[in-house]
């Protein structure tokens, strides 16, 4: 039981901060990837908390902090971004801002 | 404080491009109150069991892998080792429960089940000889049922009866899957000092000092330890294990996080973090090329120990740091037929059996997934097995022996084993005869190193 406690504290001390995704960007550079993304993101009522992107010869990077706190599944909203890599040839993903956190922060 | 734009490629990198993943998420379940002199009634209450407790291990984990991004490869069950609760039962009955574990598997889409098992390092009880018995043709009719012997401990020394019994029954595990490259030895391992918290297969079981329930983590990483390694081609060999223990502190971090969730979502405790680095035969997923990267030009040549020792020692103390619960195995995996640097150290004369088990002395586990030529004698398998069970018992480490002598085959042939097991090159082995030294029998003592109250 002991573990059990300990387990169920470590969860909601990471959840107790909002729940924040990270959705990742990457492909060749071109006209309208952001403005592709962002709707998405403004169609499921997601709020944008941070952005930055590079441009390494013609390899376009972005990654975006969001606010997920409101997504029951972001496996639909992944999915969502499947038809936008396909046109544009890049690789969206979406994922839980934990792991990053989890690697780089101690 | 924010994750910077580099700290999030860094992981996006390592999954994408460096093969990082979980290597497996194993829920761990007693089956102890299942045991029931009506072997019907036990059949019926181990599937019932296995298949409710672990209902929602598939469906949670894949969950959890699209919401972290992250991809969990296995999902697998340990159980209480089965000659526990064999009690009375027969060998056909033994069998007919393997055939249960089996059907669970299948039925809830996990990939192995492991702890078709008996611990035998002092004794053999009467339910640990009727699985013994059981044993070749078990794992023969069975997929994905896995198993594991423990035949010896630094604190009980070496049950050579039960090595003399495990060559035998090798061979014969060997001959009924002839078909099939003697596969039913894949799924069968022999223990020295093994441990009861292990996710890893197939030498996974939910040992005696475990809990109802636990879900235990496997992570992999060796594609991100060399690309790691190889931005750094001129340093020295401070600077070589300090990347590496870095690299393996964020690996473990990710292992723990996820494996807490998914117990958290399982409802079930968390257990222990094994921070093995697990190769696959993916390209660069190898361990064997972050010791070629350290500076040899094939793994096997002199130096090799010296540089999986650093290895080791790196992985395990990032690893350390980054887990409060380490557990399992946690050292470096040296299996043969999943490591392609390892195969073609092998193809290319680098490496031998005996620097294999050289290695074994300063990494975790020991001969994994070795093959050798089908004419073997069960005398020579049993003297393989006390061997590497010797260095374990007196290093107080972990070893085993999981080594497929493959029907019809000659040294220098390759073996495919299919999916996560690879392809491995045959090997030879000592001409010369151990049979007086197995014919003998008995236990050696326990050594000194016991005697530690």
């Amino acid at each position: 039981m002991i573990t059990k406690t300990a387990s169920l504290k470590f969860y909601e001390v990471i959840r107790m901060a909002k729940r924040r995704a990270v959705v990742s960007v990457i492909g060749k550079d071109q006209v309208g990837i952001i403005a592709k993304v962002t709707n998405v993101l403004a169609d499921n009522n997601v709020n944008v908390l941070d952005i930055s992107q590079t441009i390494l010869q013609d390899f376009f990077t972005m990654m975006m902090l969001v606010d997920v706190s409101e997504i029951e599944s972001l496996e639909k909203l992944q999915e969502q971004f499947n038809p936008i890599n396909e046109e544009m040839g890049l690789k969206i993903n979406i994922q839980l801002e934990d792991l990053f956190k989890a690697m780089h922060r101690v | 404080m924010n994750i910077a734009l580099s700290e999030m490629q860094e992981t996006i990198r390592m999954v994408q491009m460096e093969s990082l993943d979980i290597r497996t998420v194993t829920m761990g379940i007693s089956l102890r109150d299942c045991a029931d002199s009506n072997f019907e009634k036990m059949n019926a209450r181990v599937y019932e069991k296995i298949t409710s407790y672990a209902k929602e291990l598939k469906s949670v984990a894949e969950t959890v892998e699209k919401e972290f991004g992250i991809p969990i490869i296995n999902k697998r069950i340990s159980i209480t080792p089965i000659s526990e609760i064999l009690g009375n039962a027969t060998k056909e009955q033994a069998i007919e429960l393997a055939k249960t574990l089996d059907k669970a598997a299948k039925t809830l889409g996990v990939d192995f089940i492991g702890g078709y098992s008996a611990l035998v390092h002092k004794g053999i009880s009467k339910g640990d000889q009727t699985l013994l018995d059981a044993l070749p043709e078990a794992l023969s009719v069975t997929e994905r049922v896995c198993s594991s012997i423990s035949v010896a401990t630094t604190r009980t020394g070496i049950n050579m009866d039960a090595v003399k019994q495990m060559g035998l029954i090798i061979k014969d595990a060997a001959e009924r899957t002839k078909d099939a490259n003697g596969i039913a030895c894949a799924k069968l391992v022999v223990f020295c000092n093994p441990v009861e918290d292990n996710p890893f297969m197939a030498g996974a079981f939910h040992g005696t000092g475990e809990g109802e329930v636990v879900l235990n983590v496997g992570v992999s990483g060796p594609g991100v330890v060399l690309n790691a390694l190889r931005r750094y081609p001129d340093v020295d060999l401070g600077v070589v294990s300090e990347v590496i223990k870095k690299t393996a502190f964020k690996i473990t971090r990710a292992g723990e996080l996820i494996g807490r969730v998914v117990a958290q979502r399982l409802n079930v405790p968390f257990g222990i973090m094994d921070l093995s680095l697990a190769p696959t035969n993916a390209i660069n997923d190898s361990v064997a090329e972050i010791l070629e990267e350290i500076g040899l030009e094939r793994v096997g040549t002199h130096g090799t120990i010296a540089a999986l020792a650093l290895m080791n020692d790196a992985v395990k103390k990032g690893g350390a740091m980054a887990s409060s619960y380490v557990g399992g195995l946690s050292g470096a995996f040296i299996p043969v037929s999943e490591d392609n640097g390892m195969i073609r150290g092998i193809e290319e004369g680098s490496l031998t059996l005996s620097k294999l088990e050289a290695m074994t002395c300063v990494c975790s586990v020991g001969l994994d997934m070795i093959a050798v030529t089908g004419d073997v004698s069960p005398a020579s398998l049993s003297a393989m097995i006390a061997d590497e069970a010797a260095i374990g018992m007196i290093n107080k480490k972990t070893t085993a022996v999981r080594v497929i002598p493959v029907p019809g085959k000659k040294e220098g042939e390759i073996v495919e084993f299919g999916g996560l097991l690879g392809r491995a090159p045959v090997m030879g082995i000592n001409p010369f005869s151990s049979e007086k030294l197995i014919n003998r029998a008995g236990r050696i003592p326990a050594p000194l190193q016991a005697l530690i109250n």
